[in-house]
């Protein structure tokens, strides 16, 4: 029996769906935030939760609303400082993944969250990297999830703040970085992974209902499809209802503070 | 060695036109009540440094008290955009604003070897990243033992840092507990340092010996100021108002909105307008 689901759901859960009980993950504020806690809560219960402000082994009970949430200290295995965070953890190599959201991405999975325009006159000024330069070259791999739009999916970036597959092919291998990049783009019409050889982008999954016409017209490059796509299963009533409770708390506890 | 005193004569004392200005806490125990005490002590021409700008840099760049600031992430957590800043870069309003963009991992490293009174900090950092191609203050480095070319940047040495903490002795040691992010580096790196504190007690009583405390000989002023980290929040104290942080956003949108808030709540107000904020509250209590 399926229920009815949003896009976005759709988006969180097959995120979710993307990591695993032996992860130690790396979270971005946002969208990869909701998609950890509802793997957290449904398929992997010990997954490692990390935030950039050195909360290791959390287990919020309500989503943070920015990287440093107290709640996030208070149900931490344990807290560092920021130096060790990103001297130790994410430069010694020890996370096996990322979670990245962005503002603007590109075919090789490249991210933009600086300047829309040119960085010494934007037209646009963005928040800036944060953590994202270092996690997209220290983490085992990058997981990256964000809503298929054409503003958000351009042909050409106007600055790359995280590298991901670069120019393409081996761009990452010949600027010495020995960790896999961005192995799936999870969208709110359907999932993109890296073309084996080119790591252009490739459709591989679609959502329910989605065509392939959605899916071009919201990309603003050339959209390529795998010879073989299936169709992303449906959220399940257990994901739909770890997702809505845990966004519904969270909406709560961020009006009261 | 501290000095114990009121918010106006730490700022008085060690904040100077001018200077590099280092006010940190990683979300958590951000100083806004020292902020809110230059804006009234009309400091200009202040270098500020900080990794998330966050809305207590919001507020300096929006009165005009800064010529420059070095960050690394320079967004409202969760809620979007710091308008002041953005109007102050896109629109140079109130006034042009100099910027030196890092990463965090580049930020953090930088304020470690500050504290270490090295001249600069290496790391394996900015690889196929842009930034360096428009940060002149991102350069690299060969090792010597193994060749690899390694990211360099500038070691952080703030002219005076500024942070807030749960509590003080009478003797002016510092305690700090829960998400301690570069505070202790970036006091360890300035030539003077100001610690707002919630609580001066007679015992310090560190949870841990291998607690965070910070001795009164590293440390120029130390002053209570109860919910002086508000809208921030103390570990143990109080949660944040994230409901203030969607506030902000309508707030610091509109110039006029901004300059009205300013000389309400900052310029007619006291350090002690703080202590209202400083009630114990279940974090994050639904």
């Amino acid at each position: 029996m399926t229920q009815d689901f949003t896009p976005t759901e759709m988006m969180t859960i097959a995120a979710a769906r993307a990591l695993s009980n032996d992860d130690v993950c790396f979270v971005g504020i946002g969208a990869p935030s909701a998609a950890c806690n509802v793997a957290r809560l449904t398929h992997a219960p010990d997954i490692t939760l990390i935030y950039e402000s050195g909360t290791i082994g959390t287990r919020p009970d309500v989503l943070p609303l920015s990287i440093g949430d107290g709640e996030l200290c208070d149900t931490a295995l344990f807290t560092v400082s920021v130096p060790e965070m990103f001297r130790y953890w994410l430069q010694g190599g020890r996370i096996t993944t990322g979670f990245l959201g962005g503002a603007q991405i590109d075919r090789f999975a490249n991210l933009n969250t600086t300047v829309v325009g040119p960085y010494d006159a934007p037209k646009v000024r963005l928040p800036g990297g944060g953590g994202a330069p270092e996690i997209s070259s220290n983490c085992g791999q990058i997981f990256i999830t964000m809503a298929l739009t054409n503003r958000g999916f351009v042909d050409r970036l106007d600055f790359i703040t995280s590298m991901g597959h670069g120019e393409g092919g081996d761009h990452r291998a010949r600027l010495g970085m020995k960790t896999k990049g961005p192995t799936r783009v999870i969208t709110d019409l359907c999932i993109f992974e890296p073309d084996p050889v080119t790591k252009e982008l490739t459709v591989v999954s679609i959502h329910r209902g989605v065509t392939r016409g959605q899916i071009e017209e919201n990309c603003g490059w050339p959209v390529r499809f795998a010879k073989e796509i299936v169709e992303t299963p449906v959220p399940t009533a257990t994901e739909l209802s770890v997702l809505r409770d845990i966004n519904a708390r969270t909406k709560r506890a961020h009006e009261a503070a | 060695m501290a000095k114990i005193c009121t918010l106006a004569e730490a700022i008085g004392d060690n904040v100077r036109d001018g200077d590099t200005l280092a006010m940190e806490g990683f979300t958590h125990l951000i100083p806004y009540a020292a902020g809110h005490e230059i804006i009234r002590q009309g400091r200009k021409e202040l270098f500020l440094v900080r990794m998330t700008p966050d809305l207590i840099y919001d507020q300096l760049i929006g009165v005009g008290a800064a010529r420059g600031m070095k960050f690394s992430w320079g967004g409202n957590p969760g809620v979007g955009s710091l308008h002041r800043f953005r109007d102050a870069v896109e629109n140079q309003w109130p006034r042009p604003l100099e910027i030196e963009e890092h990463s965090h991992a580049a930020m953090a490293n930088a304020y470690e070897a500050g504290a270490a009174n090295l001249p600069f900090a290496v790391l394996r950092g900015y690889i196929g990243a842009d930034l360096a191609k428009v940060n002149p203050n991102i350069r690299s480095v060969t090792c010597p033992f193994t060749g690899e070319v390694l990211a360099a940047v500038p070691s952080i040495r703030p002219d005076v840092s500024i942070i807030h903490a749960q509590r003080a002795d009478r003797q002016g040691n510092v305690l700090i507990e829960g998400i301690s992010g570069v505070q202790k580096e970036a006091v360890l790196a300035a030539s003077r340092s100001i610690v707002t504190v919630e609580e001066i007690v007679d015992e310090l009583n560190p949870p841990s010996p291998n607690a965070v405390v910070l001795p009164r000989w590293a440390i120029n002023a130390v002053v209570h100021v109860p919910g002086g980290a508000f809208p921030s929040y103390a570990h143990g104290y109080y949660p944040r108002s994230n409901a203030f942080y969607i506030a902000w956003d309508k707030i610091a949108r509109d110039r006029d909105s901004f300059t009205a808030w300013i000389s309400e709540n900052v310029l007619a107000g006291k350090p002690e307008d703080f202590a209202r904020h400083a009630v114990r509250r279940a974090a994050n209590a639904a």
